[in-house]
């Protein structure tokens, strides 16, 4: 209001007559009314309970199979084994079974997942270096302190990847066995492309040196494997020698933190090239051959396998479509008693 | 002001000085026109007698002249200079205090006492007037004057709104330490439980660990008071007092708020009060100069049974008059006042008739008064007339051609139709309280005695010669008719005295004036003897101009139930006849209690008086709905006069004081000082826990206006003192009604529902956290990115938020003036109070446990399309902000009532600025920047390309919405309920009817929006009776008076 105003006649004061200043702007007052509240909640029920047997149906339609192999079958004895670790760099192989009574139609995805353990705490989910992650040669020779006791090894070599998430990587290994009445055919599995595009393409990075020829290992050379490791990191995968180092599958997996202390992550997925899984996972007896090295026992956790199919809006999901059905009920029942109240008084 | 010069006589001469080195004992001198610098005993004046004109309106706001008159020895000083320095006189008097019409002091000088009195004061504040110059000598300087001990200390105004979010804050704080507590302790229990077997991986807090699983606790006691201080929310003092400033804006462009004769806009002075202003139960309002425009007019009168005033057309009707209304032609006389008006000519034909009566009328006029002429130039002739009745009338006498040119102590000299005519002023029995007449003795140029005398009807009709039945009668009945159109009447009646007679009764009255006890009573006796078998001339109606459209104010405030009380200096004629012409009297009224006790007892007997007259009014039926009691009890009428107010005002009667004058529709009090105002301020203010509104146009305003809730000062009249010290100033009383019914009801409204959406807000967005804490171990792992938390208050929620705050209208302006009781949620503070509080919360808890349970639901073993999976931290976290934003988004969007082009740009800007930011910090460039600050990398790609993603969204949002949208709907049912039971059977409670006005906004928006069908005609019914006015409450009332009773 400093501004002098240019008509300074009788009625310099006088306020402008604008539609802003006057409170007079042109609007749309919407009106919350039984005519147009009710219907809008009739249709929204309609719709949530139609949406909640759409996805009830479809979710009828995928499958979902759970084996927890904590102690079950021969997996008993390496969980005593693992209960000491003075015994962490013995190996211990088992083998669950179990039978698939119908087909799992379509693209089969092999989880591992975990019971009770608590990946979101605080002090975990922080205790990682990004930057190390993403290839830059100064945080891989001097990781994060937030990696802290995680950073540096005993012989004081810093931890490559550092913090408590990639220390407790999961390490167990799984091979998929199909019994049929004929062989015992071990099930295909991509282990690669289980990652989201932009993690394996963006967030993870392996060090880059200038000297394309060296190896891996030479890159990695001057850093030390997390404690609880049994291989260094450039070597997670013998397989195959691009999955290794930061950019390993495995390794992106886990460090993407779950949320909820049951978690389960992708391990593989079937490849269906192959006779007989080109239709997806045939019914028959299935054993899975497990390298059992992730120790749960002492936080009374649990391991188990999960085989799964997909729908269009993801893995088998109970939740979703009942709670629809839940919601449109009740906003339907809702409406019911608001279009009563309204009949009985305003009519 | 200190800095004004004055003249100043501390040695032998004159010196100029400024006000604040005036100190006690000094000496003086003051100029015309000038204002009062201290308060000073008179000691010589220019005029005879050391007689001295000043004007107390910034004082008492009484704007015609006073005299003051110096004692006799002093005024012999004169203007000598060297004589007034050696004045040595001692003065002791009272000690300092705020009576403003009460001084008592001796003077000793020349080893003699001289009684002193506050006629020989002159007080700071005043100003002088028709005096050339004066001295006078300083009694009491500065912070001791009368003015200024009359000034209340200002205080910081905060509203109630104010003081509850202060309480708030410290609830939520409270409420923060609780959650802070069940988290420390959840972790205490987790840790001892849980955490300590997951230590192998977690081996840094092995020392915690081993022994002190409490220490861990007190940890995540600070940890959660960090992640959780959101909910205390911050921006919202920011918010707040933005709103607040736009708001005092708004008010000062208000076009409908601007006087355009005087060029005055309204102006909010504070931005701190706005939204009280929709809150206010109580006006305390001055009369002069804010109700009336003290202007006083000749209206209509009736001369020896003949009614002059009134207009009629051809056809013998009355016709109303208005500004166009012809105006009677002066011109005949060279000496009229331009200004006058009067519209009946046939008074004009008849004064040309020169019909004895009505020249005997005006000549009374221009004869019985005190009134001083000031002839500046030839012909121009100004008035000064202690009281702005007695100008009228002489002015009126004036223009008729009786024209009241000079006085002397012993002549009055007229010119009677253009020929001069010396009257010989015999003596004058002056006005008082008691009396209620004057009347003055004059001997004509033919010789003969007159006695004019003019006073209250009543007075003058007692005293008639029974010859006057006749007369008397039409007249009354003229009165009558005029005091109904609330003008103020005098009658008029003359005498011829008999020379001897006279004679006889100048000695008496000479004797009696010299007795120096009950001299009054003496001489009222001779006084009342003389004034008998009176001849009655006629009666004057004279109007108090009300500013323009006063009674309507008043009427509609009345509807608002606000109650109205007028705090007047003035006489209590003059404040009931004000009363009555602005409809806060009324003759239907049951009654008129006026409380005018000497005494403390006396004043308690008169208050108990009238509590019990109205209480037994006011049956039993009625005793427990307290609702109805303005309704039942509405006829009553309170007039309290200083003297009473003074004893009223002490402790023990108080009380009684308050409880019955709220017991009365309409409480004027007369004759207070300005203390007095505020101290009525004050009681009502600490006892019945209302805003108060106090309204004033002068300086004797200025300490009730400091008192009151909130001040509002009149500009545009003489002085500044009340402006300067209000809170809000404009220039009509009339504004008065759109600053509390427009913008104080929107200021109000809009205030309570931004508190209750930020709250809510808050809530919504905090508490996640702490659903969080189950599933995390308590360890204070935030739900959200660190870039969200920092964003969400101050950039994605808070335009939408503001935009609201600052142009919601449920109700537009034409149906807030049509519907006064729209206000009264206000009043009752219905909109934000603790329960209003406690709702939000509980919303927002609603929608932070939904926000975070739904998601989890979904989310906890699901996996993407593609098999990979999104159950993690990052995934979800983002997927919770998401619906977050979007369900405070919906709800501000169902919470806005008045969308204007600024809330769309707000609403959908937030949104999509919340995407844009969100994509962009989930961007591939900044992650490579600074791989450790946006750790979110390609999250909000990952999760929003999900179909699952968005039904998880839509469902939380349906979820979170919903009860809200249907609770809000069945809160606008119970209007409906009451309309039905007024009407038919069906016990009815009090609260109804108040409820019924509480849910009247959607009401009066369905109506206003014009809705069609049924709808409107069913509650139409319903809206009459909540606001169309009395008639159909009373009836649903009176309906329900007789079911209870019978």
């Amino acid at each position: 209001m400093g501004k002098v105003k240019a008509n300074a006649g009788p009625l310099a004061r006088r306020p402008d007559n604008s539609a802003f200043k006057q409170q007079r702007l042109p609007a749309w007052s919407p009106m919350l009314t039984a005519q147009t509240v009710l219907p809008f909640f009739y249709g929204m029920a309609t719709v949530c309970v139609l949406l909640g047997v759409w996805l009830l149906v479809t979710v009828q339609n995928t499958h979902e199979l759970k084996v927890d192999y904590t102690h079950a079958g021969s997996c008993d004895k390496c969980f005593e084994k693992r209960k000491d670790r003075a015994n962490a760099n013995q190996s211990c192989n088992c083998t669950v079974v179990f039978n698939i009574e119908n087909t799992f139609k379509g693209d089969v995805f092999f989880y591992y997942g975990l019971i009770n353990f608590h990946q979101n705490l605080r002090q975990y989910m922080d205790s990682r270096d990004d930057g190390q992650m993403i290839g830059r040669n100064k945080n891989l020779k001097n990781p994060s302190s937030y990696c802290e006791p995680f950073m540096k090894d005993k012989n004081g070599l810093p931890i490559a990847p550092c913090g408590a998430v990639a220390n407790s990587m999961f390490n167990d290994s799984f091979t998929l066995v199909y019994h049929s009445a004929a062989s015992r055919q071990v099930v295909p599995l991509f282990r690669k492309g289980i990652t989201w595009y932009t993690d394996k393409n963006v967030k993870f990075r392996n060090p880059q040196v200038e000297n394309k020829t060296l190896t891996l290992a030479q890159v990695f050379e001057g850093t030390g494997q997390p404690l609880y490791w049994q291989k260094p990191v450039y070597d997670l995968d013998p397989w195959d020698r691009n999955n290794n180092g930061f950019i390993n599958e495995d390794l992106i997996v886990w460090m993407r933190e779950a949320a909820f202390p049951n978690f389960k992550k992708l391990y593989g997925v079937l490849n269906r090239a192959i006779e007989p899984f080109t239709e997806g996972l045939p019914a028959g007896n299935y054993s899975v051959d497990i390298s059992y090295n992730f120790p749960v026992e002492y936080f009374q956790g649990r391991k188990e396998v999960v085989l799964s199919t997909v729908s269009w809006f993801g893995g088998q999901n109970n939740f979703l479509p009942i709670a629809y059905l839940v919601t449109g009920c009740l906003i339907l029942l809702l409406a019911v008693i608001l279009t009563a109240v309204w009949w009985k008084f305003a009519l | 002001m200190n800095l004004q010069q004055l003249f100043f006589v501390p040695s032998k001469f004159l010196q100029n000085e400024k006000w604040m080195n005036v100190r006690v004992g000094d000496i003086i001198k003051l100029e015309n026109n000038h204002f009062v610098a201290a308060d000073i005993l008179l000691l010589s004046s220019s005029e005879p007698y050391g007689l001295c004109y000043i004007e107390t309106a910034e004082l008492d706001g009484e704007t015609n002249l006073k005299v003051r008159q110096a004692l006799t020895v002093t005024s012999d000083l004169g203007a000598d200079v060297a004589k007034l320095a050696d004045f040595n006189g001692e003065v002791i008097c009272e000690p300092p205090n705020n009576k403003l019409d009460k001084f008592t002091g001796t003077l000793y000088w020349r080893d003699n006492k001289y009684p002193l009195d506050n006629e020989k004061m002159l007080l700071r504040g005043c100003v002088l007037r028709n005096t050339d110059w004066c001295f006078g000598m300083v009694i009491f300087a500065g912070l001791q004057t009368k003015l200024m001990q009359n000034c209340g200390r200002t205080k910081f105004k905060r509203t109630s709104i104010d003081k509850l979010m202060n309480t708030l804050v410290l609830w939520i704080f409270g409420f923060l330490v609780c959650m802070g507590v069940i988290l420390a302790i959840g972790n205490t229990i987790w840790e001892q439980k849980v955490g300590r077997t997951f230590s192998v991986y977690l081996l840094w807090d092995e020392p915690i660990r081993n022994n002190n699983v409490v220490f861990s606790g007190f940890l995540t006691f600070w940890s959660y008071i960090i992640i959780l201080n959101t909910m205390v929310p911050i921006s919202l003092y920011v918010s707040v007092e933005v709103i607040r400033l736009g708001h005092s804006y708004f008010i000062n462009w208000d076009r409908k708020m601007y006087y355009i004769q005087k060029d005055t806009p309204a102006e909010a002075r504070t931005t701190t009060l706005n939204e009280e202003l929709g809150q206010v139960e109580f006006i305390f309002s001055d009369k002069t100069g804010t109700l009336t425009q003290n202007i006083m007019v000749f209206n209509k009168c009736s001369i020896n049974g003949k009614s002059y005033g009134d207009v009629y057309d051809e056809f013998g009707h009355k016709v109303e008059i208005t500004e166009r209304t012809d105006c009677v032609d002066f011109s005949f006389n060279p000496l009229s006042d331009r200004k006058f008006k009067f519209h009946d000519s046939s008074l004009v034909e008849a004064i040309k008739m020169e019909e004895p009566s009505v020249q005997e009328f005006f000549r009374l006029l221009s004869l019985c008064h005190t009134v001083m002429p000031e002839e500046k130039n030839e012909g121009d002739l100004v008035y000064q007339a202690q009281s702005p009745d007695e100008g009228a009338l002489v002015t009126a006498a004036r223009n008729f051609g009786f024209v009241f040119r000079s006085r002397t102590p012993e002549t009055v000299t007229l010119y009677e139709m253009g020929i001069a005519v010396n009257y010989q002023l015999l003596a004058i029995l002056d006005f008082n309280n008691v009396r209620k007449r004057m009347s003055v003795i004059v001997r004509n140029p033919a010789g003969h005695i007159k006695l004019y005398c003019k006073g209250a009807d009543t007075i003058i009709f007692d005293r008639l010669d029974p010859s006057n039945q006749v007369l008397m009668n039409t007249t009354s009945e003229h009165l009558y008719e005029f005091a109904g159109e609330g003008l103020r009447t005098l009658a008029l009646a003359y005498k011829d005295l008999d020379e001897n007679v006279l004679e006889e009764w100048m000695k008496r009255l000479l004797n009696a004036s010299t007795v120096i006890e009950n001299r009054e009573e003496g001489l009222a006796d001779l006084y009342e003897e003389i004034e008998t078998g009176l001849m009655l001339l006629g009666a004057t109606a004279v109007e108090d101009k009300l500013q323009e459209g006063v009674p309507e104010t008043i009427a509609c405030l009345t509807l608002a139930n606000i109650k109205i009380w007028v705090l007047t200096g003035d006489k209590l004629e003059t404040a009931m006849n004000i009363g009555y012409s602005c409809n806060m009297l009324r003759d239907d009224m049951n009654e008129v209690f006026i409380i005018s006790g000497h005494s403390v007892s006396e004043v308690q007997q008169q208050l108990r008086l009238v509590s019990s007259t109205v209480d037994v009014e006011k049956t039993d039926e009625f005793s427990e709905d307290s609702v109805f009691e303005e309704t039942i009890i509405a006829e009553y009428a309170l007039i309290i006069n200083g003297h009473s107010l003074a004893h009223a005002l002490e402790p023990e009667l108080e009380q009684v004081l308050l409880e019955t004058a709220c017991l009365c529709k309409t409480v004027i009090c007369c004759r207070v000082t300005p203390m007095q105002k505020a101290q009525v301020v004050e009681l009502v203010k600490t006892n019945k826990m209302a805003v108060t509104l106090a309204i004033g146009d002068g300086a004797n305003d200025v300490s009730m206006i400091k008192t009151a809730h909130i001040g509002v000062g009149i500009s545009g009249q003489e002085g500044m003192q009340a402006v300067l010290a209000s809170d809000y100033s404009f220039a009509q009383f009339r504004y008065l009604q759109r600053l509390l019914l427009v913008h104080g009801r929107w200021s109000y409204f809009r205030m309570c529902n931004f508190l209750f959406y930020f709250f809510y807000k808050n809530f919504a967005f905090t508490l996640v956290h702490f659903w969080f804490g189950f599933f995390c171990g308590f360890s204070a792992q935030t739900v959200y990115d660190q870039w969200f938390i920092t964003l969400f208050n101050i950039v994605y929620t808070s335009l939408p938020v503001l935009a609201m705050g600052l142009f919601d209208q449920d109700v537009n302006e034409a149906n807030s003036h049509r519907y006064p009781s729209l206000y009264r949620p206000g009043q009752l503070n219905l909109l934000f109070n603790k329960r209003q509080f406690f709702l939000c919360t509980l919303q927002g808890m609603g929608t932070s446990f939904l926000l975070f349970f739904i998601p989890y639901g979904a989310f906890c073993l699901v996996v993407r399309d593609d098999g990979s999976h999104i159950s993690d931290q990052q995934a979800f976290a983002v997927i919770i902000s998401t619906s977050l934003v979007i369900v405070v988004s919906v709800q501000i969007g169902l919470d806005t009532y008045y969308w204007t082009a600024v809330n769309h740009v707000f609403v959908w800007g937030s949104l999509a600025v919340y995407f844009a930011i969100l994509f962009a910090m989930h961007s591939d460039g900044l992650f490579s920047i600074l791989p450790s600050h946006f750790p979110f990398i390609g999250t909000a790609r990952n999760c929003l390309t999900q179909k699952s993603v968005w039904l998880v969204i839509m469902l939380t949002t349906v979820a979170c919405v919903m009860p809200g949208l249907a609770c809000r709907l069945c809160r606008s049912r119970p209007r409906s309920r009451t309309s039905d039971s007024c009407g038919g059977p069906g016990a009815v409670h009090a609260d109804t009817v108040a409820r019924c006005t509480m849910f009247s906004s959607d009401t009066l928006v369905r109506l206003a929006s014009g809705l069609s069908g049924h709808c409107v005609k069913k509650q139409c019914g319903l809206v009459g009776l909540c606001f169309g006015g009395l008639p159909m409450r009373q009836d649903c009332n009176y309906q329900l008076g007789r079911k209870k009773g019978g």
